[in-house]
C-alpha cells in the first residue's frame, strides 16, 4: 500500500529525517510514535507532498508518488486528517464535508458511512464549522477525509486536546475502519496508551530516525514507553 | 428631488462599476493575499480593446446593436482574462513562494508596464469612443428622465455579479476557490488543485475589469491609459470597504462608494469627489479594518 524507502530529508544544516522506511498494510493500524520535534510531522508532511524529499521514495499502491504534489496524492486515495484539524471555520460542517470530495465528480453525495462513524455531524450540517468544539472539529476533520473514500487514512496527533468521551468515539471509528480491511491506517501519536490499544504494528522515532518497530503486542515488553517519556 | 435622483442613479451606475473591478482585486487578494496593482490597468485595456473592436470589426453594422454588443463584451472578456492569466504566469507565479513585498513591487512594475505599452500604441491623448453604439436616450422613471446608458451599465454589472456569485456558491470550481481562500494548505490536502484556482481566479477577475473597462467606455465615451489609476483606486477602496477577500463585500462596497460619492460630489462640491472617497476608505479603516462584511475569525488556539 504506502511504502517509504530511505527517505531523507535536511532543515538548513540539520538532518532531520535519517533514512526512514517503512510500510502500512491495508486493513492494519500502524502507529508512529515520538515525542515532539522528533520528525513526526515533517515525515507526513514529506509524504502529502507539502516539503520535498532530498532523496529516497514513496509510493502508494504501486505508483511512485515521490515528487507528485498534494492535490494528486490526494486523488490517489490518501486522506490526510492534519494536527490541529484545519477544518475551514467559516464554512458549514456540510460544506467541509464536500471539501473532502473535491477529487469526486461533482454532486456526489457525502458517503452515509460517514455519518454512521460520527453521528453528530449529521445533526449539525448547518452550523459552521467554527462554531463546534475540538473534539466535534477533529470529528469533522476525519470526516471529511473519508468523504473521499481513501485507501489510507493519515491521522496526524487525532487526540491532541480532545475530551476523553469524544477519545472513546474517535478510537472506536478507527478500529471499525480498519476492521473493514480494505484501508490501510497511519496514526501519529505521542499518546501512548490509545496507539497501543489501537494499532497493528508500531514505529518510534527520535531524532528524525525510526529507533524501534514491531508488532504492537511488543510495546510493552520492548520499552516503548520508556522512549517516549519525558 | 429631481436632482437626488439623478445623483443616485448616477451613483449606482458608477458604483457597479467600481464594484465589478473590486471583484478583480478581492479575489486574488483572497487566494493569493496579494494586491493585484496592475488590476486597475486591465480595467484601461478592457476599454482600449473595445474600442479597437467597435471601430475595426463593425459589430454593430454585421450583427445589430444588441448581438453586436454582446459578441464585443464576450470579446472584451475573454481577451482581458487571457491578459490576466499571462500577467499571472508572468509577474506573480515566479514568485510564489518569495516574500509578499517582493509579488507586490511585481505588481507594481507590471502596471508600469502596461500602462506604457498602451501608450506606445494609442499614444497619450484621449481616444473616444464611436457615438452611435448605444443609443442616446432617457427612461422615464418615476416622472424623471433617467439617461438609459446608466441604466444598462447599472443592469449589466448586476448580471455578472449575480453570475459569479452563483459560480462562486454552486460550482465545485467556485467551492474551490471558497476553500482555497481560507486555508490554501489545507485545500489542498483535500486535493484541490491551487494553481487551478489561481488560474481561474486571473481569469475571472480581469474578464471582470475589462467589461468595466468597456462599460465606462461607452457610458463616458472617451477613455485614457492612465484611467486605470483612479478606477483602480477606487474600486480598491471599495474593496476594503466591503472587506477585502469577500465577495458580496466587494459589490456592496463598490456600490455604497459611488453612491456617497456621488451624493458627495452633488450637495457639497464637485471638485471633492475624490476627497469623498478616499475619506471614506479613512473612516473605515479607522472604524472597521475588517470592511462592512469582513469577518474577524477567532484565532485558532
Amino acid at each position: 500500500m504506502l511504502t517509504v524507502e530511505n527517505v531523507n530529508q535536511y532543515y538548513g544544516g540539520s538532518h532531520i529525517l535519517r533514512g526512514i522506511s517503512f510500510e502500512a498494510a491495508p486493513g492494519k493500524v500502524t502507529a508512529l510514535l515520538g515525542r515532539n520535534g522528533v520528525g513526526k510531522t515533517t515525515l507526513l508532511k514529506a509524504l502529502m507532498g507539502l516539503v520535498p524529499v532530498a532523496s529516497g521514495r514513496v509510493s502508494f499502491g504501486g505508483e511512485d508518488i515521490t515528487r507528485a504534489p498534494p492535490h494528486l496524492r490526494v486523488r490517489t486515495g490518501i486522506g490526510y486528517v492534519p494536527q490541529g484539524r484545519e477544518i475551514f471555520p467559516r464554512l458549514t460542517v456540510h460544506e467541509n464535508l464536500t471539501m473532502g470530495l473535491a477529487t469526486k465528480p461533482r454532486g456526489s453525495p457525502v458517503p452515509e458511512r460517514v455519518f454512521e462513524l460520527f453521528p453528530v455531524l449529521r445533526t449539525m450540517l448547518g452550523r459552521r464549522g467554527g462554531d463546534l468544539s475540538g473534539g466535534q472539529q477533529q470529528q469533522l476533520a476525519i470526516g471529511r477525509a473519508l468523504a473521499m473514500g481513501p485507501s489510507l487514512l493519515v491521522l496526524d496527533e487525532p487526540t491532541e486536546g480532545i475530551q476523553p468521551s469524544i477519545i472513546k468515539d474517535i478510537e472506536r471509528a478507527i478500529r471499525a475502519l480498519a476492521g473493514e480491511g480494505s484501508m490501510a491506517i497511519l496514526l501519529v501519536e505521542q499518546y501512548y496508551d490509545f496507539a497501543r490499544s489501537l494499532s497493528d504494528r508500531y514505529l518510534v522515532m527520535q531524532r528524525g530516525e525510526i529507533v524501534r518497530r514491531g508488532d504492537t503486542e511488543g510495546m510493552e515488553r520492548d520499552g516503548v514507553r520508556g522512549l517516549l517519556a519525558l | 428631488m429631481e436632482q437626488f435622483l439623478q445623483q443616485l442613479t448616477n451613483g449606482l451606475a458608477v458604483g457597479s462599476i467600481y464594484a465589478l473591478i473590486a471583484l478583480g482585486y478581492t479575489m486574488v487578494y483572497g487566494v493569493l493575499k496579494l494586491i493585484n496593482f496592475a488590476h486597475g490597468d486591465l480595467f484601461t485595456y478592457g476599454a482600449y480593446l473595445g474600442m479597437t473592436l467597435l471601430t475595426s470589426l463593425l459589430l454593430k453594422d454585421r450583427l445589430g446593436m444588441v448581438a453586436g454588443v454582446l459578441v464585443l463584451a464576450g470579446m472584451v472578456m475573454g481577451l482581458v482574462g487571457l491578459l490576466g492569466v499571462i500577467l499571472e504566469r508572468a509577474a506573480y507565479r515566479p514568485l510564489r513562494e518569495s516574500p509578499r513585498l517582493s509579488a507586490v513591487v511585481s505588481a507594481l512594475g507590471a502596471s508600469i508596464f502596461l500602462q506604457n505599452a498602451l501608450m506606445l500604441v494609442y499614444g497619450a491623448r484621449y481616444q473616444v469612443y464611436p457615438e452611435d453604439i448605444l443609443p442616446q436616450t432617457a427612461v422615464s422613471l418615476l416622472g424623471f428622465e433617467i439617461p438609459l446608458m446608466r441604466i444598462v451599465v447599472f443592469l449589466a454589472s448586476v448580471v455578472m455579479m449575480a453570475a459569479l456569485y452563483l459560480f462562486v456558491q454552486k460550482t465545485k470550481i467556485g467551492t474551490a476557490i471558497r476553500a482555497a481562500a481560507i486555508d490554501q494548505g489545507a485545500a489542498r490536502l483535500m486535493g484541490i488543485d491551487v494553481d487551478r484556482v489561481v488560474l481561474v481566479v486571473f481569469l475571472i477577475g480581469p474578464a471582470l475589469g475589462g467589461a468595466a473597462g468597456l462599460l465606462v467606455g461607452l457610458y463616458y465615451g472617451q477613455v485614457n491609459f492612465t484611467m486605470g489609476w483612479i478606477y483602480g483606486m477606487k474600486a480598491f477602496t471599495a474593496a476594503i470597504l466591503g472587506g477585502i477577500g469577500n465577495i458580496p463585500g466587494a459589490m456592496v462596497g463598490g456600490l455604497l462608494l459611488g453612491v456617497v460619492e456621488a451624493l458627495g460630489a452633488a450637495y457639497l462640491s464637485i471638485a471633492w469627489k475624490d476627497a469623498i472617497a478616499f475619506c471614506v476608505l479613512i473612516l473605515i479603516l479607522i472604524v472597521r479594518p475588517t470592511g462592512l462584511l469582513g469577518e474577524r475569525v477567532a484565532e485558532k488556539v
